[in-house]
């Protein structure tokens, strides 16, 4: 689902902060650049505004957002909607304990740690990143929350590229995005 | 400067809670270091909300357009302070995660050397800029990142810290800069050597950054 429809002039007001920069990281990749959005401390607020406002009230007790960039975004939301915040780490940030959950990129591999015993079983959880792209980064995120017991209950990000179909890689898991970009 | 010293906070319950709430994990990231985990914080939603409202309490007033935050975990606490207080956020990160134009400024670690970069035109000169970090240990990575802060002509008022020792040790220094703590790092190790001329050997710094007693460069038990 995209919050386009309903909130029209603030998602506009947020879709005209992001920057794309061509060519980023290698050639061909349009990037969708967050940090400009960030340098607007209203339209920051009326995105994180708009996620609290979706989850607050709905028995969430866990954000999970995704190294780096959900770590700019999930927090604020924890914060408002009375949750903690779970990091989802590359190898070997995390001290102590860790689950490991490996996902597939276009070349390669990498892999994501969460914390034993950071979300206890029954735990429903929201997983934040700034994009989703093919969405195995989400994937790999769900999957480590459902491994201790969690219920995702859905996946937020700020942007949504829907030509790379990552709504499909979730396992049916709602997915709600602020901007789409094609 | 500790939060805990001044008129206002001086026994504050809040930063007992917080010190309390943050887990020391020994031998991480190598042996000889006790890790101050600041994700057992983010896991008290109480805790949490009491160290952003901390921060929030000191800066709103001060006239700060900008908070620094670096990566990662300054990533963890500086956007809910920039947010409550109505700065931006500016990101500071290793090399190549920003894309387009970026000024990068190099600084030292126990071997070798890292990078700190941001953004070209994310800080406009004379800009009030915080500078926030969950940790400061030398307070290398807090100086290079005031200097890049200055290079792109911001004024930076402050770094804050969660946790932090009382003297930040080290060649660093912080260029003169305030630095504010919350909390000094727990659970040192009682150190096992007999002191020589019946003056200690182990020194607090030593065993919390694991540096080598006697070495000319403090280890950095800051990793991001």
């Amino acid at each position: 689902m995209s919050a386009y429809r309903d909130k029209d002039p603030l998602i506009h007001g947020i879709q005209s902060k992001i920057r794309v920069v061509p060519n980023f990281p290698k050639p061909g990749i349009m990037f969708q650049d967050i940090t400009t959005l960030l340098l607007d401390p209203k339209a920051f607020k009326d995105t994180v505004d708009l996620f609290v406002e979706r989850y607050k009230g709905k028995n969430i007790s866990v954000v999970a957002g995704i190294e780096a960039r959900g770590f700019i975004f999930g927090p604020p939301i924890a914060l408002e909607i009375g949750a903690k915040f779970v990091p989802l780490r590359k190898p070997k940030k995390l001290p102590g304990k860790v689950i490991s959950e490996e996902y597939v990129l276009e070349y390669g591999k990498d892999c994501l740690e969460m914390h034993v015993g950071a979300v206890e079983p029954g735990e429903r959880a929201l997983v934040v990143d700034d994009l989703i792209a093919t969405g195995g980064t989400l994937c790999a995120a769900m999957q480590l929350l459902e491994r201790v017991g969690a219920e995702v209950v859905e996946c937020a990000c700020v942007i949504e590229l829907p030509d790379l179909k990552g709504r499909e890689r979730l396992n049916g898991k709602p997915l709600y995005v602020l901007v789409e970009s094609r | 400067m500790f939060a805990g010293d001044q008129n206002g906070l001086q026994g504050d319950p809040r930063l007992k809670a917080i010190s309390e709430a943050i887990r020391v994990v020994p031998h991480f990231p190598k042996p000889g270091i006790m890790f101050q985990d600041i994700t057992t914080l983010l896991l008290d939603h109480k805790a949490f909300k009491d160290t952003v409202d901390i921060f929030v309490d000191r800066y709103r007033d001060m006239g700060i357009s900008v908070v620094a935050g670096v990566e990662a975990r300054g990533f963890m606490f500086g956007p809910s302070i920039a947010l409550a207080i109505g700065a931006k956020f500016v990101p500071l990160r290793k090399p190549r995660k920003l894309p387009g134009e970026v000024i990068s400024e190099a600084y030292v670690l126990e071997y070798g050397m890292d990078c700190l970069e941001m953004h070209v035109g994310a800080v406009q000169p004379g800009e009030r800029t915080l500078v926030i970090d969950d940790l400061v240990a030398t307070g290398g990575t807090l100086s290079a990142a005031i200097r890049l802060l200055e290079r792109a002509g911001a004024q930076v008022v402050e770094c804050a810290c969660v946790v932090g020792l009382r003297e930040v040790k080290g060649q660093h220094g912080l260029n003169g800069k305030p630095l504010y703590i919350l909390v000094e790092p727990r659970q040192q190790i009682n150190c096992s050597a007999p002191p020589v001329n019946g003056v200690e050997t182990c020194r607090h710094d030593d065993l919390i950054l694991g540096g080598n007693f006697g070495s000319p460069v403090n280890t950095t038990s800051k990793s991001d």
